[in-house]
Formats: C-alpha cells, structure tokens, sequence
C-alpha cells in the first residue's frame, strides 16, 4: 500500500473514533457549551479555509482565475436555493464557460 | 391505528429517504473530485465506506489536490469531524439505542441523519428518520461515488471539464447551510482572511491547518460565556483573533 492509502485508512479509523466517541464518552465531557461551540467553529472556519484554497490558490501563490466565476456562480445558485448539486454543476459550468471564452484563465 | 402505522412511510421515513436522495447524488460529485484530485478508485471508495462524513472526505481531497501532505489531509479530515461526536451524544441521548446497535448506528451518525433524527417530535418518529436517512444516505452515497468516481477516470484533465470550479462549488455549498447568523460570517470571513495570508507563508496544506487552530483557539476562548453573546461583543472578538 502507498503512503497515501495509510494516511486514507487512518483517517478512516480516525473519523469511526470520532463518532464512536460521541455514544461512550461521558455525557458531561462533551455536552457543554464550550464543545458544542469548538465543534460548530471549527466546522465553519475549516470550510472556508477549504473555499479559499480551493478558489484563489495555485501551490503557494494566491492567483486569480476561472475558479472566482465558479465561486460566484454557486454562490447565485445557493441564494436561489437550488440542490446542492446544482451547485456544484454551476460551478464547473461557469469554469468551464469563463476559459472557453477566454474571459479567465 | 399504531398497528398500521408501521406498515407504510411515516412523514420521518419519507423526509430521511427524500434527503438520501438528494445527499446520496451528490456522491457522484465526491467521486469524480477525488479522482481529479489524483485519489484511485479503491481510496475514493474507502473514503465514502469507512469514513463516510462529506465534509472531512471533501476536505481530504481538497488538501490533497492543492499539493497538501496526506498528513496535513488528515489533520484536516480528523478536525472537521469532531461534530460527529457532538452528534452522536446527542442521538444516544434522543434514541437511547441498544449497546450492540452502537457500531453501526456510531457510522452513520452524520448531518444528514442527526438533523432528520432530532427533527422529529416522538422517540419512534426519531428512530425512522435516524434509520432512513443514515441507512439511506450509506447506500446512496456509496453508490454514486463508485459512479462519479469511473465518470471521473474518464474525464482526463480535471480543469478541462470545470472541476477544479466544482470542487470550489462543492466547499461553499457546504458552508453556506450554516452562514444563518452574524457570528458564523464573521468566523467564515475570519478563515478565509488568516487562509490567504498564511498560503504564500507556508508549504500547501498547512493553512488550513492554521486556520483551524486559530478557530479552535478563538472557540476556547469564547465558549464558556453562557449562550448567544451580543453580536458586537462576538464582532471584536473575530477581529480580535484575526489580528
């Protein structure tokens, strides 16, 4: 196996804990308002953190390109609450259309 | 009447089927990302069967195809699940399950499920949505990410075909579900700010890792006032973390 499909499985393992956890851990340990809070922030700031990689970087360079036209078209869709699919489909559209066009790289 | 309710779809039956639908398609986007990011079909596999929880598997991806270590993919999958465990103590308080059903009820205890689950008003209701949707979404989400991940070995260069949009689309459609407050924006903004900064500083991978660490820090820091705070007291506070 590669290094790659280890990190995969422990992840894996990893994640199982994390939910297991949640039915064998003492109630008091967990349910306080400070671990619901850490456990909601990290949730939220992961993802943007996620956004922004995946928008505006390029390796260790922050670039511009097709990928903000993505970002606003699934942003227009999810103001229009369509499925989270579409979504998705909007946004390979708009890269896609945005580099055909040569409006983006 | 209780005797002939159980025999057809209850409104939680319904609801947790209707969501692993719309949940388990989205797998098809989950696949062909994890391919474009340079993932094989059995690691793509592995990720929807054993870690089965979007967020972390799209995040795991998303740091691998922006040239993160597997290590720091890791660090960040492992992060964004620690929901689960909230979730899972709050299903074992609502349901009170078995303990011989816990292995299996712990892997299907996503967001998906929990919200059904805890949606519903009576203990039976709980459990059908519970069931339908985890169960659901399990074989729904499995499914499609086997066809979105041979869809994905076809499609060759990943830009070509707007993935590397996709994948942005996929991460805010995540994220935009719990945007409904003033203190989640200000957080989201606050990310996305130390993100940008730390990208051109660090090696790739790290800062989201970074991110996560100034979120958690910033939670501690504020989570032990008794619930909602003022919104302008929870304002300074972001800026506060992200100075």
């Amino acid at each position: 196996m590669s290094e790659l499909s280890w990190w995969i499985l422990a992840a894996c393992l990893t994640a199982y804990a994390i939910k297991i956890c949640g039915y064998f851990v003492p109630r008091k340990v967990l349910d306080s308002p400070t671990m619901s809070h850490v456990a909601a922030t990290l949730t939220i700031a992961l993802l943007a953190s996620l956004v922004t990689v995946n928008a505006f970087t390029s390796g260790q360079e922050l670039v511009i390109d097709a990928r903000i036209g993505a970002l606003a078209a699934a942003v227009v869709a999810l103001v229009f609450k369509a499925p989270y699919l579409v979504v998705v489909i909007a946004g390979a559209l708009a890269a896609v259309l945005l580099r055909a066009t040569g409006l983006a790289a | 009447m209780p005797g002939t309710r159980s025999s057809r779809l209850t409104p939680a039956t319904k609801m947790g089927l209707s969501i692993a639908i719309a949940t388990g398609l989205y797998g098809i986007s989950f696949g062909a990302l994890s391919i474009a990011a340079g993932l094989n079909l059995w690691q793509t596999v592995a990720l929807s069967a054993l870690m089965f929880t979007g967020g972390s598997q799209f995040a795991f991806i998303g740091v691998i195809s922006g040239g993160g270590a597997a290590s720091a993919a890791f660090s960040a999958a492992s992060l964004l699940g620690i929901r689960n465990a909230v979730y899972g103590m709050q299903i074992k308080q609502a349901l009170r399950p078995r303990g011989r059903h816990v292995p299996w009820m712990a892997q299907v205890t996503i967001d998906e499920s929990t919200a059904v689950s805890l949606g519903q008003a009576e203990v039976d209701e709980k459990c059908r949505g519970f069931f339908s949707a985890g169960v659901g979404v399990y074989v729904l989400w499995n499914f499609f990410t086997i066809a979105g991940a041979l869809l994905g070995e076809r499609m060759g260069d990943p830009a070509a075909w707007g993935l590397d949009g996709a994948a942005v689309a996929a991460f805010i459609g995540l994220l935009w579900p719990r945007l409904k407050a003033m203190e989640p924006v200000l957080i989201a903004l606050a990310a996305a700010v130390v993100t940008a900064i730390a990208v051109p500083l660090t090696s790739p991978g790290l800062p989201i890792l970074i991110t996560a660490t100034c979120a958690a820090v910033y939670a501690l820091t504020t989570g032990r006032r008794s619930k909602p705070a003022t919104e302008h007291g929870e304002l300074q506070n972001v800026q506060e973390d992200r100075a």
